[in-house]
């Protein structure tokens, strides 16, 4: 039931968020209020059946406050810097075609499932390493593009992003 | 502020430019999506920082209605950030388990994996 009320909040946030400016009542009009409550009570039952479908156990430790402040420090800090890095890596590789391609296996050692979704979805972003599956332990199957070792420390494929998102979600 | 709404418009083509160039180089399905979906990422977000720029400059010169734009550029940024590594793991994941074979790899540690 709290599962319900929270996604229900976040949902219709995202709908203010969306047609802000549609009228005078603060920013909404009466009717885009309306319709937010109907869609956003709608996503919050599709999406608590979903977590349920898939097995997902969601926790309350991601609402505080100072791990939203870290994930933002982590996304304009740390991962924007590896990005650019990353991107011009490979842009001169696209130019030059000189590649080295490999998967390899990292075990990351993280306790959450949302903590592995967001390193694979990092990694992935990162230009260079693409995951490609996932096994029951919680080990990555990574799509490298420049194979440095066959059997890599973590630093080498995803520097420090293990370090930061066991500061997030742990 | 219109020179800096340029420079990040040119900077993001020229990552856009990047990744079609790299779907033609790249000899397999796994280095096409490095290319495909990394440069396109990155210079999607430059667009996107350019359109949100350029809604703040009008809002400035006093045309409030223009802000939701900002707004609306700055939430498909973060959508854009959730979903595309999402389509890359899913086509990834479908190409090798439908037998496709990274071309020249040093190592595959997933073909022990699958059984």
């Amino acid at each position: 039931m709290a599962i319900l009320a929270i996604a229900f909040i976040f949902a219709f946030l995202f709908y203010l968020a969306l047609t802000a400016g549609s009228g005078n009542l603060l920013f909404w009009s009466i009717e885009e209020l309306v319709f937010g409550l109907v869609f956003a009570y709608l996503a919050a039952i599709l999406s608590v059946r979903l977590f349920k479908a898939a097995g997902v156990k969601p926790s309350a430790k991601m609402l505080s406050p100072k791990r939203w402040l870290l994930f933002f420090v982590y996304l304009i800090g740390p991962f924007f810097l590896e990005l650019t890095k990353a991107n011009i890596d490979v842009a001169k590789r696209v130019v030059t075609k000189k590649i080295k391609p490999g998967i390899v296996k990292i075990s990351p050692g993280l306790k959450t499932d949302f903590g592995t979704t967001l390193l694979a979805n990092s990694i992935t972003l990162t230009p260079g390493t693409l995951t490609v599956d996932i096994n029951k332990k919680k080990e990555l199957f990574v799509h490298w593009i420049w194979v440095e070792s066959k059997h890599p420390k973590i630093e080498q494929v995803c520097s420090s992003f293990p370090k930061w998102i066991r500061r997030i979600t742990e | 502020m219109i020179f800096v709404i340029y420079t990040l418009l040119t900077i993001g083509l020229l990552f856009q430019g990047l990744g079609v160039l790299a779907l033609h180089r790249f000899p397999d399905v796994y280095t096409r999506l490095h290319g495909a979906t990394k440069c396109t990422t990155f210079g999607s977000i430059f667009i996107y920082l350019a359109i949100i720029l350029y809604g703040i400059q009008l809002v400035l010169e006093g045309q409030p209605q223009f802000g939701v734009l900002s707004v609306h550029t700055l939430i498909v940024l973060a959508l854009l950030l959730a979903t595309n590594p999402t389509g890359a793991h899913a086509i990834a994941r479908s190409a090798y388990r439908s037998g496709v074979k990274p071309k020249n790899a040093v190592v595959d540690d997933l073909k022990g994996e699958m059984k």
